[in-house]
């Protein structure tokens, strides 16, 4: 009995110690409200509360996203762009004095057949003159800072910067009408099939020796087709999305759309300078495909046979050369 | 120099926002923007508290590291201005900011949001001291005046203490002893990556 009164005197004597102590702990830590919001930030959540302002997104006190945002821009995009950009400068130099420039097998015939037509030559113009715009304003937002201001100074750098970014905003339109277009025009030859498979087996053109059997387009201009049609879908949706500010989402949603926005098009202006090296520097006769159309007929045996032998059951192609005359004219 | 800062004892906010008027009326702030709020937290409920938000010119300030025409500085008083001459009003520092300091003039779609606008600290910009030009570009220059700025001068409670960073929290700590509670300088975590110790 008297250990028992004497352990309830202990508790009492302790648990009233305690009091005081607890209170005091209140003081000397922060309360809890701080150390929720403390939480809630190392959480990385949004603390957002109630405001009487009419501008309701100010309601949002602080929201921590925005460092990892900054973590993107400022180190994940910087090397991912750069390498992508400056690796594929790097490759296609490698591959230009390993391969050289690839020729025409048998030299040109003289007579030539029509690859793209007028159409289709002005939509991919558009599109390329677009992105050849938008891809060096894209690029002066996150390295211009880096290279151009301190060459050009801050005013000057301030009023191309200025200019790159309305160009970028009103060029976003017709480079996807020109998307859509592409993917209607084109889509039907782009739709991957067996010769396609054999083709990548054989190396295809460029790093194989000798030509497999291609259609219309090879395996690997398919792979340009669609990563232009869907990664362009990408980088026109999360664009439309940072160009109309909180009409479809909101900050945490425009950085994510920045995020995938610009990591997607610094992939796609890689992929874009192998295609730009390969239809000019790179290859012997294909350049004319986008510049007048016609293509030689040599050329066109060699890259797509498939296609050069469709065509001429058609009875089309194979247009003669201007300075040929009829039989018995001259 | 003095390292200025912001400190917002949400334990005295009554939520006047009289700091909104006053900044919006010493700086001739345009319409649509409020370079000061006050958020109320768990409102309604237990725990209820509001914050007076503002710039908090960070140490290491996120909008300065983002920037891509790098408009901003930092003055030797540690404040954190941009010059708007500069500014091309990409929205990249509202994307980082983590208090949604940056404010457009405009909505503006197709890229037309208009210069950053954003807290000074009453400290003006970049153009030449109390100029008329400096004025309607950013508004007063109270630290060129010697003044604190007007949000935390006029503040009824003293809830928002405006100054050197050491006068404040020491300010803060006292009050906290005092009264024996404290629920923190809000923001000092995030904008200064410290907190007062009491």
């Amino acid at each position: 009995m008297m250990i028992r009164i004497l352990a309830l005197l202990a508790i009492l004597v302790l648990g009233l110690g305690a009091v005081p102590a607890m209170a005091q702990g209140t003081t000397a830590s922060p309360s809890l409200a701080d150390e929720r919001a403390v939480q809630a930030l190392l959480r990385g959540e949004t603390v957002h509360g109630r405001i009487t302002i009419p501008d309701q997104r100010a309601a949002n006190l602080i929201q921590p996203e925005g460092r990892k945002w900054r973590e993107f821009h400022n180190v994940t995009l910087a090397w991912v762009g750069g390498i992508a950009v400056l690796g594929m400068l790097a490759l296609l130099s490698v591959f230009f004095l390993v391969r050289g420039r690839i020729p025409i097998e048998g030299g040109r015939s003289g007579r030539t057949i029509l690859r793209f037509n007028a159409f289709e030559r002005a939509n991919h113009w558009m599109v390329a003159s677009c992105f050849i715009v938008l891809a060096l304003s894209g690029l002066n937002l996150t390295f211009g800072r880096h290279v151009l201001l301190p060459l050009m100074g801050p005013e000057a750098f301030t009023e191309v910067s200025h200019w790159g970014k309305y160009a970028h905003n009103f060029l976003a339109f017709p480079f996807t009408l020109g998307l859509v277009l592409m993917l209607l025009i084109w889509v039907k030859d782009n739709i991957p099939n067996g010769t396609d498979i054999r083709w990548l087996k054989a190396g295809g053109g460029l790093v194989g020796h000798g030509e497999p059997d291609s259609g219309r387009f090879n395996a690997g201009q398919k792979g340009i087709f669609w990563i232009t049609v869907l990664g362009g879908a990408a980088v026109a949706v999360t664009g439309y999305m940072l160009i109309f500010p909180f009409v479809f989402t909101d900050v945490t949603g425009m950085q994510l759309s920045h995020m995938i926005h610009s990591i997607t098009a610094v992939l796609l202006i890689a992929v874009m300078l192998a295609h730009i090296y390969i239809g000019t520097l790179g290859m012997d006769g294909a350049v004319e495909a986008m510049t007048t159309g016609q293509v030689d007929l040599n050329w066109a045996k060699q890259h797509h046979n498939l296609w050069v032998a469709e065509e001429l059951a058609k009875g089309r192609a194979a247009t003669p050369p201007d300075t040929a005359k009829a039989a018995g004219a001259d | 120099m003095a390292r200025m800062k912001f400190l917002l004892d949400s334990d005295r906010c009554i939520e006047c926002n009289a700091c909104v008027t006053a900044c919006k009326n010493e700086n001739e702030v345009p319409w649509g923007i409020n370079r000061r709020r006050v958020v109320t937290l768990n409102d309604g409920k237990a725990g209820e508290r509001s914050v007076s938000m503002a710039c908090m010119h960070c140490t290491d300030a996120p909008c300065a590291a983002v920037c891509p025409v790098s408009c901003f500085y930092t003055t030797a008083d540690a404040v954190v201005l941009h010059d708007k001459d500069l500014c091309i009003g990409c929205g990249y520092c509202f994307y980082a900011c983590p208090f949604a300091a940056p404010q457009y003039p405009r909505l503006g779609n197709f890229g037309s949001r208009g210069k950053m606008d954003k807290c000074t600290f009453c400290a003006g910009g970049p153009q030449e001291d109390l100029s008329e030009a400096e004025y309607i570009q950013y508004g007063a220059n109270r630290l060129a005046e010697g003044k604190l700025p007007l949000c935390a001068e006029m503040c009824s409670t003293k809830a928002l203490l405006a100054g050197d960073g050491e006068v404040i929290a020491q300010i803060y700590r006292e009050r906290v002893q005092k009264r024996g509670y404290g629920s923190g300088a809000w923001g000092w975590l995030t904008a200064y990556r410290e907190s007062v110790a009491i």
